[in-house]
C-alpha cells in the first residue's frame, strides 16, 4: 500500500543526508522525497512516498521519529489531504500532431510552457493519477523527456507545527573564571577577523 | 577565550574527569587548552580505535558518557569500529575529532574526511561545528543525547579554524531540542494491560536486557520477580541486572544460552520483554520464536517495539519507572504457576550447563567459573569475541548490574582489553578483569602499553586455545572441519614475552591445578597483569542453537 509520510525537519544542512541515509541504510524503499523550507525558515518539510506493508511504515516513520533533527513525522495517507505533483514534459509534436496534443493538454488544465517546430513542453499539475493519466494518453506522440517534482501534501483539517525553538538562558563566564592563558589571546583579533595561521596546521 | 579552551571548559562543566585519546594536527589547539585542564586526565592511547573503547568501557561501567579526544582524518576514521560499537549497545559515549579548516572541508585537505558522513549511521547524532559561538552549546547537547534516553554514541566533529577563533564562554542553563524527546513514564492503560496479561498467564517468562541495565532497573526488576515468581532470562548485554544464583534465575538465553532458559521461553504463554530487543542471537529462527506466547515489551525506544516480533501490549518508557508502576499494580491473585516452575526445575536438572573436565588440561570453563569464585563474581569483567565471550556468559556467574561489559551487537573482536583499562578508571576502587582469546587480544594488544604506562591495574586472561575458536567450532560443525583461515597456533607471539617488553607482570598457566594459585596471584598484583592461559585447544561452546533453527532445537554435549 502507498504511504504519504509528511515530516518537519530542522533546516540545516546535513539534513536531507540523514534522512535518506537511515532510509536506504535501513533498506528501505521510497517512491519519492520531496523538501522545501516552510513559512518558518529555521524548519523544513519533507513529503515521502513510499510502498510497503503496515509494519515497514511504521518502522520508517519510528526510526525517522528518531533523528534528532527531524522535529515531527506522520503518516498521512489516512487523512483527508491535498496532494500535488509538477510535471514538465517534452513531447514529440510536428504540425500534424501538435493541435492533437493540444486538445489532450486542454481537457487535464495543463499548460503549454515551450513550443519548438519538433515538440511541445508542457507543465501540469495534480494528484498523481492525474498526471499518469495525461502521460499515457500523451505516450503515443513520443514522450522525449519527463521531469517530476515528487508528491507534495498537505492535511485539509490539522496543521503539523513545530514546537518553538527554545533558547537557553546562559551564564556568561567573567574573567577570573577563565584560564590562565586568556589573557594572551586577547591579542588575538576578535571572532570573525582572521588571525595567522587560522586555515592551516 | 579560544573555542579550544571554550571546548575543554565545556566539558570540564559537564563533569569530565577523563579523557582518551591521540593528537594530531586538526586537533592540536584542543590539546594545548586541555594541557592546562586541572581536572581532566588525560590517558594517551596507542590506537584510536582503542581510545573509543575505552571511553565505552568507561561508559558502561558507570553510566556516565565517556569521552575520547582525536584528530581528524584517519584518526577519526579509526574510531568508527569503537563508535559502532557502542552504538549496537547503546553505550554513552561523546566522540570529538579534529577537522580540517572550514574552509577547507570538501577540497580533499590533508587528513580530511567526511567524518560525520562516514559516522552517521553508528552514532546517535553527530555534530560539525560551523561558527565558533556553537560550540559550549553543542557540548551540552551531545552529553544530553548521549546520556539520556536510549544513551549512544555523539561525535562532535571541530574544524581547526574554529578551535582557534576567541568567544565569550556562554554556559546554557538547560538543553531544549525540539526534535528529541526522552519517554520517561509508560503509558498507564498499557501497563495496567499488561498487568492483567501477568495476571492470567500460566507458563510467564521474563526476559531481561541491555535496557534494563542502562536504565539502572536492577532493583525494580528484583523487586519483580520476587513479588511474582516469575522466571528470569536475560540476553548478554542483561547479564548482572539479577543475580544468577536464584533460584528463579533460567541465565542467558539464545543461541548459547542455557538450555532451560530457551525452552522456557520456546513454551512459555507470555514472554515479558524489558529493555530487550529481540536480537536474532537471542530469537534463534524468528518465525518459531515464542510459538504459544503473547508478548509484553517495555522499551525506552519505540522503534524496537514490534521491529523484528510482533508484541501484544508495547510500553513506551523508563524501564525503571514502568517497572516500578507495574510492581506496584501486579495482582496478588494470579495464576498458580507452580507447575510450570516445576517444570523448569526439571529442565534445570535435566540440562544444567556442563562441560568436560577431565586431567591436567585448562578447560576455559573451568578457568572462567574459577576467576569467578575467586572474585566473589564481583568483579567488572570486560570480554572479546568469540567462544571465551560466550563460556565467560555462561560461567562467570553475575551478581551485579554494569560488571558484564562486551560487545554484543556489533561483536568487536579486540573490545576487552581497551574497555576494561576505561572500566578501571571509571571505577578504580574495583577489581576489573578482562576475559579474552588469543585472537581477539591480538587486535587491539598495543593498549597494554598504556595500561602498563598509566599502571592501570587490569587483569587480563588470555585464553589461548590457538585458534580463532568460534570460527574454528562453525568450521567444524558446518564447513567439514575445513579450517581455512582460522589457525593462529604457529603464528601467535610469546605473549610472556610480549607482556614484558610492555612492562606488565606476566604469568603463565597450562596446568589445572594451577589456575586458581595464577588467578590470586594476579589478583594480589598491584599492577596491570597479563596472564597465559593455555587452554583445551579444540572445545566447543554448547549448548549450541545453531543458526536458523529454533531456540529448542539445541545441540548439547552428550
Amino acid at each position: 500500500m502507498k504511504h504519504i509520510i509528511s515530516a518537519l525537519v530542522e533546516n540545516h544542512s546535513g539534513v536531507l543526508a540523514r534522512v535518506s541515509g537511515l532510509i536506504s541504510g535501513r533498506g528501505f524503499n521510497i517512491d519519492s522525497l520531496a523538501v522545501g523550507e516552510t513559512q518558518d525558515p529555521d524548519v523544513s518539510r519533507m513529503t515521502i512516498v513510499t510502498t510497503g506493508d503496515d509494519r515497514v511504515v511504521e518502522q520508517i516513520i519510528k526510526q525517522l521519529g528518531k533523528l534528532i533533527d527531524v522535529i515531527k513525522v506522520v503518516d498521512i495517507s489516512e487523512d483527508e489531504i491535498i496532494d500535488r505533483e509538477l510535471v514538465l514534459a517534452k513531447i514529440s509534436a510536428n504540425p500534424a500532431t501538435r493541435n492533437d496534443i493540444m486538445q489532450i493538454v486542454n481537457t487535464f488544465r495543463a499548460k503549454v510552457v515551450d513550443v519548438n517546430p519538433k515538440s511541445l513542453t508542457i507543465e501540469v499539475t495534480g494528484s498523481e493519477s492525474k498526471v499518469d493519466a495525461m502521460l499515457e494518453l500523451l505516450l503515443p506522440f513520443g514522450i522525449l523527456e519527463v521531469v517530476r517534482t515528487g508528491l507534495v501534501a498537505i492535511s485539509r483539517r490539522a496543521e503539523l507545527a513545530a514546537p518553538e525553538k527554545i533558547t537557553a538562558k546562559t551564564t556568561r563566564f567573567s574573567a577570573g573564571d577563565e584560564k590562565p592563558k586568556a589573557g594572551k589571546e586577547k591579542k588575538k583579533a576578535a571572532a570573525g577577523k582572521k588571525a595567522i595561521g587560522d586555515d592551516w596546521y | 577565550m579560544t573555542g579550544a579552551q571554550a571546548m575543554i571548559k565545556a566539558l570540564e562543566m559537564e563533569g569530565v574527569d577523563t579523557i582518551f585519546g591521540l593528537p594530531g594536527g586538526a586537533i592540536l589547539p584542543t590539546f594545548d587548552a586541555l594541557y592546562d585542564s586541572k581536572q581532566i586526565k588525560f590517558i594517551l592511547v596507542r590506537h584510536e580505535q582503542g581510545a573509543s573503547h575505552m571511553a565505552d568501557g568507561y561508559g558502561r561501567a558507570t553510566g556516565k558518557p565517556g569521552v575520547c579526544l582525536v584528530t581528524s582524518g584517519p584518526a577519526a576514521t579509526n574510531t568508527v569500529t569503537g563508535l559502532a560499537t557502542a552504538f549496537m549497545d547503546s553505550a554513552p559515549m561523546v566522540c570529538i575529532t579534529g577537522q580540517v579548516a572550514t574552509t577547507a572541508i570538501g577540497s580533499d585537505a590533508f587528513q580530511e574526511a567526511d567524518v560525520c558522513g562516514i559516522t552517521r549511521p553508528v552514532t546517535k547524532h553527530n555534530y560539525l561545528i560551523r561558527d565558533v559561538r556553537d560550540i559550549v552549546r553543542t557540548v551540552r547537547e551531545a552529553f544530553y543525547i548521549a546520556r539520556t534516553g536510549r544513551p549512544g554514541p555523539v561525535l562532535i566533529d571541530f574544524p581547526v579554524n574554529i578551535s582557534r577563533q576567541t568567544v565569550e564562554f556562554e554556559w546554557p542553563e538547560e538543553v531544549h531540542i525540539r526534535g528529541y524527546e526522552i519517554p520517561s513514564k509508560g503509558d498507564k492503560a498499557q501497563i495496567q494491560k499488561a498487568a492483567e496479561l501477568i495476571k492470567d498467564s500460566k507458563r510467564p517468562v521474563l526476559y531481561v536486557g541491555g535496557g534494563a541495565v542502562g536504565s539502572g532497573a536492577n532493583k525494580e526488576i528484583f523487586d519483580f520477580v520476587e513479588k511474582t515468581g516469575i522466571p528470569i532470562t536475560t540476553t548478554v548485554l542483561g547479564l548482572g541486572i539479577f543475580p544468577e544464583d536464584h533460584p528463579d534465575s533460567l541465565r542467558m538465553l539464545g543461541m548459547h544460552g542455557t538450555v532451560y532458559a530457551n525452552y522456557s521461553v520456546q513454551r512459555s504463554d507470555l514472554l515479558i520483554a524489558v529493555g530487550a530487543r529481540f536480537d536474532d542471537r537471542v530469537t534463534g529462527n524468528i518465525e518459531k520464536f515464542c510459538p504459544h506466547a503473547k508478548i509484553i515489551h517495555i522499551d525506552i525506544d519505540p522503534a524496537s517495539i514490534s521491529k523484528t516480533v510482533k508484541v501484544d501490549v508495547s510500553i513506551v518508557g523508563d524501564v525503571r519507572h514502568v517497572m516500578k508502576d507495574l510492581n506496584k499494580i501486579v495482582s496478588d491473585k494470579r495464576q498458580d504457576i507452580t507447575a510450570w516452575t516445576d517444570q523448569i526445575a526439571e529442565w534445570k536438572k535435566k540440562h544444567p550447563l556442563k562441560y568436560k573436565d577431565s586431567g591436567d588440561v585448562i578447560r576455559q570453563e573451568y578457568a572462567i567459573a574459577k576467576i569467578g569464585e575467586v572474585t566473589k563474581h564481583k568483579a567488572v569483567v570486560t570480554t572479546g569475541v568469540g567462544q571465551h565471550q560466550m563460556w565467560a556468559a555462561q560461567w562467570y556467574k553475575f551478581k551485579a548490574p554494569r560488571s558484564m561489559l562486551t560487545s554484543g551487537g556489533l561483536g568487536t573482536m579486540g573490545y576487552g582489553l581497551p574497555a576494561a583499562i576505561g572500566a578501571q578508571l571509571g571505577r578504580p576502587k574495583e577489581t576489573v578483569v578482562c576475559i579474552d582469546g588469543d585472537g581477539s587480544v591480538q587486535m587491539t594488544i598495543c593498549e597494554l602499553t598504556t595500561a602498563a604506562y598509566y599502571k592501570i591495574p587490569v587483569k587480563l586472561f588470555i585464553m589461548d586455545n590457538e585458534y580463532h575458536g568460534m570460527v574454528r567450532q562453525w568450521q567444524q560443525l558446518f564447513y567439514n572441519n575445513r579450517l581455512s583461515g582460522s589457525v593462529l597456533g604457529p603464528s601467535n607471539p610469546d605473549f610472556l614475552k610480549l607482556a614484558e617488553s610492555h612492562g606488565v607482570k606476566a604469568l603463565r598457566c597450562d596446568k589445572k591445578d594451577d589456575v586458581v594459585p595464577t588467578i590470586q596471584k594476579a589478583l594480589e598484583h598491584d599492577g596491570p597483569v597479563l596472564v597465559h592461559m593455555v587452554v583445551a585447544k579444540e572445545d566447543n561452546v554448547y549448548p549450541m542453537v545453531p543458526s536458523g533453527h529454533a531456540l529448542d532445537q539445541v545441540m548439547d554435549m552428550a
